[in-house]
């Protein structure tokens, strides 16, 4: 543990609590936002806020989430810190317009407050609903609690306004499993998280500006291509940018936030990897196993864009047997989001290990232990046998 | 109000060399509407011909500071904008006076920018939002929008053995924008240009949203020479078929009544995209019917403004 330099505040927070706190710390420019299950309360208490003076951030409540969006690309398009939060439809809402705010190079931050994605309409926790806008060019952090919601919005905003990088950024955290659980969060003195994002300072004059600025023109084939690219290399600034925020949040808070977390990995034989909240669960299995005498691990990713791909082929490349487990489905594809990004990663390692798929928890499906242990079995078997039976299956569905 | 020598002095900061076509009417539109809005200003434009026409990269046709963002949200946008300045000025970090104006096309506007713009009136957001209204998507080729007149033939509602045409009645989208009691609510049309620009005036000047609807003609989709744009804006308002009027603070006020209401078929005659109802046998039924849609919203608005009692009070004379 690394000596803090403020003392923190413990507070009992929901994640949504988490998730208003730390929007009221960091008191934003302009908020635009619309309520939607389970992300409804965040908003709620941001309101609250905004309406009792505890801010002094303008307040847009939309008429739906495509304006949520758009009013954030214009607010951050004349120089605003902004943010939002939204959930699942509301988020497959704002689709178009995600990928013209990170085009656009503005550094809108937002938690999205994973639930399942219609149809059938359902309002409990999947990834669907981000995992849909993996390329549309926003960093992507996925938080197991209360407190990793709290501490990877303020990291999401130093890594996002960083001027070498320039795009948007989304923290996840799962719906209601997080969102509505009230925890005991540490956070930071006001006066500290004030410092520590800054004031905004816009890369370029924005609109606000009697210069005559022009964003947002019709960009063909003989530009549109160098843009993309300039996009993409701001998100290849990102991991930089996102350790150096997180370096610093460190020497604050104490809280170590890299890209990946391994747990009892090292000499594992089986390394589980897990999203959000069942990296927590997964943890608890892998004690269990170990008391048991199993070799097993856990790597929590907790970013997904930009992908880690170094550190997950760092983190894996030497056990027996990899077991991912997404609470996504993608359709038509060979295994789940992660499965695929992860088996690319290890393309190069000199001994590959087998990698199995794990899709769980569709529309908030629990997933408790059992199942788990379940998938880490399976694992031990193939780390043995060295024989992968299906590379994709389901756990816990009927 | 500023006079037209006035006007002549102020610098274009809408700049010729555009990519619209010549004898557009957005184009005149959005030169009247900058010309009138003295002072900083920040523009927001939908997808559309006015700005697809106006800013292909690395070009821009405006001396002001310019968003576009999607064809739907430009209301959303300039929201955004609008607030960022606002909370500048609360937080004292700004000290310059900007006007806002949106502009859409009748697609982003009437059609799928409808709830944005909705959303922007109800909230008040101080803007003036203008649509140019050139009556179908122009910029993807001519297809009806809920602003296409009846009777006009149209890519996606064409001129067929069955069908003549678009056979649905235009929404009154200015009557709709009334509706959400907005200081400030205007059509205009550009061949009255000073007219035009002291509404924009006005709308800059209100206290909240505002709105004007202005007719653009096409000459492109409405099928008429490229030189009679003023023409055929100026017949479409003797027929009373687009009126000019306000609505401030609620109050409906008529700005101008022809001397003789011409009948609509001189308006429609002038342009190709009706042609097929006068062609050979024609549809005279279907010109009755847009004839009795016109004279019913025109003493609709005469009554609205103030011009004629009420039809029951009317009826009741009558009886007497």
């Amino acid at each position: 543990m690394v000596k803090t330099s403020v003392s923190q505040i413990k507070m009992p927070l929901t994640g949504n609590d988490a998730g208003a706190y730390a929007m009221k710390q960091v008191n934003p420019d302009v908020v635009a936002a619309y309520p939607i299950t389970p992300q409804t309360e965040l908003m709620q208490t941001f309101a609250q806020y905004v309406h009792d003076g505890d801010v002094d951030t303008a307040l847009i409540t939309v008429e739906s989430e495509h304006s949520a969006m758009s009013a954030c690309i214009g607010a951050a398009a004349a120089g605003a810190r902004t943010m939002t939060a939204t959930s699942a439809n509301g988020f497959a809402l704002m689709w178009e317009v995600l990928y013209i705010a990170a085009s656009l190079r503005l550094p809108i931050t937002m938690a999205v407050v994973n639930r399942a994605l219609s149809g059938p309409i359902n309002i409990h926790c999947d990834h669907s609903d981000s995992m849909g806008a993996r390329d549309a060019g926003w960093i992507q952090m996925y938080a197991e609690n209360s407190q990793e919601a709290y501490d990877l919005w303020l990291i999401g905003i130093k890594a996002a306004e960083n001027h070498d990088v320039l795009l948007p950024a989304m923290i996840m955290y799962d719906g209601f499993i997080i969102s509505h659980t009230m925890e005991v969060v540490e956070t930071l003195p006001d006066d500290a998280v004030k410092d520590y994002v800054g004031p905004y300072k816009p890369a370029y004059a924005m609109l606000l500006d009697e210069k005559p600025f022009t964003v947002g023109p019709l960009d063909f084939h003989d530009y549109y291509f160098e843009h993309k690219r300039q996009e993409i290399e701001g998100m290849e600034h990102a991991p930089a940018a996102l350790a150096a925020a997180a370096t610093e949040y460190e020497k604050l808070s104490g809280r170590h936030y890299g890209p990946v977390e391994t747990y009892r990995a090292d000499d594992a034989d089986v390394i589980m990897v897990a999203l959000g909240s069942t990296a927590g669960t997964a943890r608890y299995v892998v004690d269990v196993l170990r008391d048991q005498g199993k070799s097993v691990g856990l790597m929590k990713l907790r970013n997904f864009r930009p992908f880690p791909h170094a550190e997950v082929a760092d983190a894996l490349g030497k056990t027996k047997c990899v077991v991912v487990c997404d609470r996504v489905a993608s359709f038509g594809a060979f295994g789940s989001p992660t499965f695929m990004e992860l088996r690319s990663a290890l393309y190069e390692v000199p001994e590959r290990p087998p990698v199995i798929n794990y899709i769980y928890g569709l529309g908030g499906r629990d997933t408790g232990p059992d199942l788990l242990e379940q998938a880490f079995e399976e694992g031990l078997r193939v780390a043995r046998t060295g024989k992968i039976e299906q590379h994709v299956s389901y756990l816990g569905v009927r | 109000m500023t006079t037209l020598k006035e006007l002549s002095r102020r610098e274009e900061r809408f700049t010729g060399g555009h990519r619209l076509c010549s004898g557009c009417g957005a184009a005149i539109v959005a030169r009247q509407v900058l010309l009138a809005a003295d002072g900083p200003v920040v523009i927001g434009n939908a997808t559309g011909c006015l700005e697809v026409g106006t800013t292909i990269y690395p070009y821009t046709s405006w001396k002001v500071p310019w968003i576009h963002n999607a064809f739907e949200n430009v209301a959303a946008t300039m929201s955004g904008v609008e607030t960022a300045y606002r909370v500048f000025k609360d937080r004292g970090k700004l000290d310059k006076d900007f006007h806002f104006v949106a502009f859409g096309g009748d697609g982003g506007t009437y059609d799928i920018g409808l709830q944005a713009l909705s959303g922007m009136l109800e909230r008040g957001h101080k803007m003036l939002y203008v649509c140019y209204d050139n009556q179908a998507y122009m910029n993807t080729g001519i297809q009806r929008s809920s602003a296409t007149p009846k009777g006009a033939s149209t890519t996606t509602a064409p001129h067929g053995k069955l069908i003549p045409g678009k056979i649905h009645r235009r929404k009154d989208l200015t009557a709709i924008v009334a509706a959400h009691h907005i200081p400030y609510v205007a059509q205009a049309a550009p061949h009255a240009f000073m007219d035009l620009m002291r509404k924009v005036e006005k709308a800059l000047a209100a206290d909240g949203p505002s709105f004007i609807n202005i007719l653009a003609p096409c000459h492109r989709g409405w099928r008429h020479g490229p030189e009679e744009t003023l023409e055929v804006s100026r017949i479409a308002t003797n027929t009373c078929f687009w009126p000019l009027y306000e609505v401030v603070d609620d109050k409906w006020k008529l700005n101008y009544k022809p001397r003789k209401k011409l009948p609509v078929e001189e308006w429609m005659k002038f342009q190709g995209r009706f042609a097929h109802l006068f062609d050979g046998d024609g549809h005279p039924e279907l010109v009755a019917e847009i004839q009795a849609d016109v004279d019913r919203e025109w003493e609709d608005l005469l009554i609205r403004c103030g011009e004629l009692p009420p039809r029951e009070c009317r009826e009741e004379e009558a009886k007497k």
